[in-house]
């Protein structure tokens, strides 16, 4: 069990409060994410609210299968980083490297799967942009819906690309036995950001996937 | 470090219960087809984050200013949403000015 | 430093002499050398923004145009605002002054995240390489403002670069307000309750808590006109049913309470300097301190009167007109207490005082014609024009900027451990004064008789006051100058400054000049209310 001593540094008085700085700071962070995703869920509100139609026909394009299994698979991984947390917390070396790297694996699988999804899109037509295959007279608002699709699930995985690397780094560390009971903060940080990350993936589903009856 | 350990028993119940949500919320929109499934989508959705939010992310074990920290960034956003709905909604009241 | 004289001074270690080489600048976490880094960039970044005012000014000299051409001029004021604003104003007193004073201010070593500070400096630097950028290889023309579907389809100018340049700056002013909160909540020094905190500190949270909250709403709005460009999609696109009007939505929301960002932190410095150069303790402290606050929140509610003619519902319109007027009161709050300061007090007309009474009169002109604009009926007459213009750089340059010279003149002494010369200062702080009046002034008169803004050409009858303007850009370009000469020649030539030379209250005159790295040799402890000046509050009438 490794329980590195970790230097206080030096604007802190002691490691409570250094903790106590870092926790606020991530969660103000997580604060700017709400309305940097806020902007996407207010376009999302005003164009459903304007052409409800045309949201329920681009939703039924949508593969309600994968979205599903990817509900659960992040799910599962929120799962296994809190449980990564609770390893570090109680000092449990091999669990800690353990959970964090099957967290990498689920968030991997998330966004491979994400990708096909994509790749079926890309095949139908259903890009916005020039070559977008539906017409008829709900044609160009659906075009809007698909839009609003490829820019929340979009950012959503650009911030799970960007978690996923964080998460190697930290389990790099937590491999060399950086983290211990007396310091363990950026796997609480990081353990953050995932959770948010899910929570707005249990939002974008129900939004995206589950409208107008299935 | 003076931190709030959460029991593993508590994590897995919170999964075993966003599991049951994320079927249900499944389940009832192949299901509803009336005003209602947005809403009840939306309040499924609700109670997941917050799940999420106060047990794996420790909120309810939080600091009072974490907690509020939170609530200002959610309101805010409502705040955005609700303000430009407003005015989205209620253009077609009165003609636009002008036209 | 200094290697002529050799006194007691140069023989302290302070955060200037502790190590040399631009190294040691360019890897630095001190809170104080980072400030003086964003010192640097702002300067360079507020000059660019004031040429281009100035080819500005020169081209409205006559009713032609004569020296630049249409599509020029709509560039000129487009990369002025952008400049101005973005790379100036948003970053200037917060990322300078509160950089430097924040852990000063409340008796900590440095700010809660050393790092991020620094790496909000490269970020700054990296958005502003975008912005000179686009800037040196054709520049845009799209107005400060990036409205759709202008932006997103018709412009052939470097749209994408600028948004770049935008988004980036504003990343680095969220880590800015970040670092901010979390050091006002977690690292004060004992004793240093919240009521006992100075009021620039006020001032500095409200700010974050704006920038924490709003910032986030813009960046994603301009990555989505920058997608919609990129990709040829149609997130704002009317011809996909696209709404446009929600585009302005979004950017206002940032964007008005933007001016708060630029405003409140300048409030924050009057207050300081009101009561410092009045020898009296503030009025109304803790009415001073909560308006800020509802500054901030009351500035998320009111975007909507930027839109006043863009198409919006008129009903929203009516609500954003009567909340617009509620901003009036804790603005009002703050003006009347700081002239209740001045009452009975024992007033000195130091170089930062001159600037703050400047502020006051400027700012309150500025606000009262804010209340011309949120009055719907009489906006959807002077809407677009130079009212508008006159008006808000009644606020931002009358206001902020004057509060950024007061601020910059009074810290000076503490920042470099030299004084400026006085009386030049004096001398310049008036030259500003005038020369921004005769400046902006005539244009709430041109507006008022109907000149639009972001015009290159005009009718002839506007021209005598347009003159005016030019005349006054002039005069106030030598009064930014100025400064400019006199502060680099006190960094060799002026005398020495004590630790305290305004004999001001507030931790950051307790530690010498320039203070050391670490701030304080030990943690200092607080056990009175701040501004405790010689002179109370006046209790007879």
């Amino acid at each position: 069990m490794a329980t590195t001593e970790h230097v206080v540094a030096h604007q802190f008085d002691d490691a409570e409060q250094q903790h106590e700085a870092s926790t606020l700071g991530m969660w103000l962070f997580l604060v700017t994410e709400i309305l940097f995703f806020g902007g996407l869920f207010l376009l999302y509100v005003a164009y459903r609210v304007t052409y409800p139609e045309a949201f329920v026909d681009g939703s039924h394009h949508l593969d309600l299968r994968l979205g599903t299994i990817n509900t659960v698979i992040l799910i599962g991984s929120s799962l296994t980083m809190a449980l990564g947390v609770h390893a570090a917390q109680v000092g449990r070396q091999r669990a800690l490297v353990g959970f964090l790297l099957l967290t990498i694996v689920l968030g991997s699988a998330f966004l491979v799967i994400k990708g096909f999804e994509y790749a079926a899109k890309f095949e139908h037509g259903l890009v916005p942009g020039p070559g977008f295959a539906l017409t008829g007279p709900l044609g160009p608002q659906v075009e809007l819906f698909f839009c609003i699709y490829f820019a929340m699930t979009a950012l959503h995985a650009i911030h799970m690309v960007i978690g996923v690397g964080v998460l190697a780094v930290i389990a790099m560390m937590a491999s060399r036995g950086a983290f211990g009971p007396a310091y363990f903060t950026p796997v609480e940080l990081m353990g953050l950001y995932w959770h948010f990350v899910d929570v707005v993936w249990i939002f974008l589903f129900p939004l995206l996937y589950l409208i107008g009856g299935r | 470090m003076s931190q709030h350990i959460v029991p593993v028993r508590v994590y897995v119940t919170i999964f075993a219960a966003l599991m049951v949500l994320t079927a249900l919320t499944v389940y009832v929109a192949t299901l509803e087809h009336g005003a209602l499934s947005t809403p009840i989508a939306l309040a499924i959705a609700i109670t997941k984050a917050m799940l999420v939010i106060l047990y794996f992310m420790h909120v309810r074990y939080s600091s009072g200013l974490t907690q509020i920290s939170i609530a200002t960034g959610v309101l805010f956003l409502l705040v955005m949403i609700a303000i430009t709905m407003a005015d989205i909604v209620s253009r077609g009241w009165l003609g636009t000015p002008g036209s | 430093m200094d290697t002529q004289v050799t006194n007691e001074h140069d023989r302290q270690e302070h955060y200037l002499n502790v190590d040399y080489g631009i190294r040691s600048w360019l890897l630095t976490r001190d809170h104080k050398r980072i400030a003086l880094l964003y010192l640097g960039s702002i300067t360079f970044m507020f000059f660019l923004g004031g040429i281009f005012a100035l080819v500005i000014r020169l081209e409205l000299l006559t009713p032609a145009g004569d020296i630049v051409g249409a599509d020029t001029y709509n560039k000129l004021f487009t990369m002025h605002g952008v400049i101005m604003i973005f790379f100036f104003l948003i970053p200037s007193i917060p990322a300078v002054l509160g950089n430097f004073l924040v852990p000063l201010m409340i008796g900590a070593r440095d700010l809660a995240f050393p790092r991020i500070n620094l790496a909000s400096w490269y970020i700054y630097s990296l958005g502003a390489l975008f912005g000179l950028w686009a800037v040196f290889t054709g520049g845009v023309d799209t107005g400060w403002t990036f409205y759709a579907p202008y932006s997103t389809t018709a412009s052939y100018t470097k749209v994408v670069p600028t948004i770049v340049g935008a988004f980036l700056v504003g990343f680095s002013s969220i880590f800015t307000g970040l670092n901010f909160i979390v050091t006002i909540h977690r690292m004060r020094a004992p004793g240093l309750t919240w009521f006992r905190l100075p009021l620039f500190i006020w001032a500095h949270y409200a700010t974050s808590v704006i920038i924490i909250l709003g910032t986030p709403v813009i960046a994603i709005t301009l990555g989505l006109v920058a997608v919609e460009r990129v990709f040829r999609i149609g997130i704002f696109d009317p011809a996909l049913g696209g709404d446009p009007i929600l585009f302005q939505h979004l950017f206002w929301f940032y964007s008005h309470p933007a001016v708060y960002i630029m405003i409140l932190p300048s409030m924050g410095i009057i207050s300081e300097v009101i009561t410092c150069f009045s020898r009296k303790r503030i009025f109304g402290y803790s009415f001073i301190a909560v308006s800020s606050l509802a500054i901030a929140l009351l500035g998320f509610l009111v975007w909507g009167h930027h839109m006043f003619v863009s198409g919006q519902s008129v009903y929203a319109a009516l609500i954003f007109s009567v909340l617009s007027f509620a901003v009036a009161i804790p603005s009002a709050v703050k003006v009347f207490n700081w002239t209740a300061t001045l009452y009975k007090g024992s007033i000195s007309f130091e170089a930062p005082m001159v600037y703050a009474l400047g502020f006051i009169g400027l700012f309150t002109i500025g606000g009262l014609t804010g209340l011309f604009l949120a009055a719907l009926g009489l906006d959807v007459h002077v809407h677009d024009t130079y009212f508008v213009v006159a008006h808000f750089h009644y606020i931002m340059v009358g206001g902020a900027i004057m509060g950024y010279l007061a601020g910059i003149h009074f810290w000076w002494p503490k920042i470099t451990g030299r004084l400026y010369p006085e009386t030049l200062a004096r001398i310049a702080a008036l030259i500003v004064f005038l020369g921004f009046n005769l400046t902006f002034f005539p244009q709430f008169v041109l507006g008022y008789l109907g000149m639009p803004r972001r015009y290159y050409v005009y009718p002839p009858e506007f021209q005598v006051l347009n003159v005016m303007s030019t005349a006054g850009a002039t005069i106030l370009g030598v009064g930014y100058l100025l400064p400019m000469l006199y502060l680099t020649w006190s960094l060799r030539w002026g005398a020495r400054a004590g630790a305290n030379p305004w004999r001001a209250t507030g931790l950051e005159w307790q530690t010498p000049s320039p203070p050391p790295t670490y701030n304080f040799a030990t943690t200092p402890l607080v056990t009175e209310e701040p501004y405790a000046y010689p002179l109370r509050e006046a209790r007879e009438y």
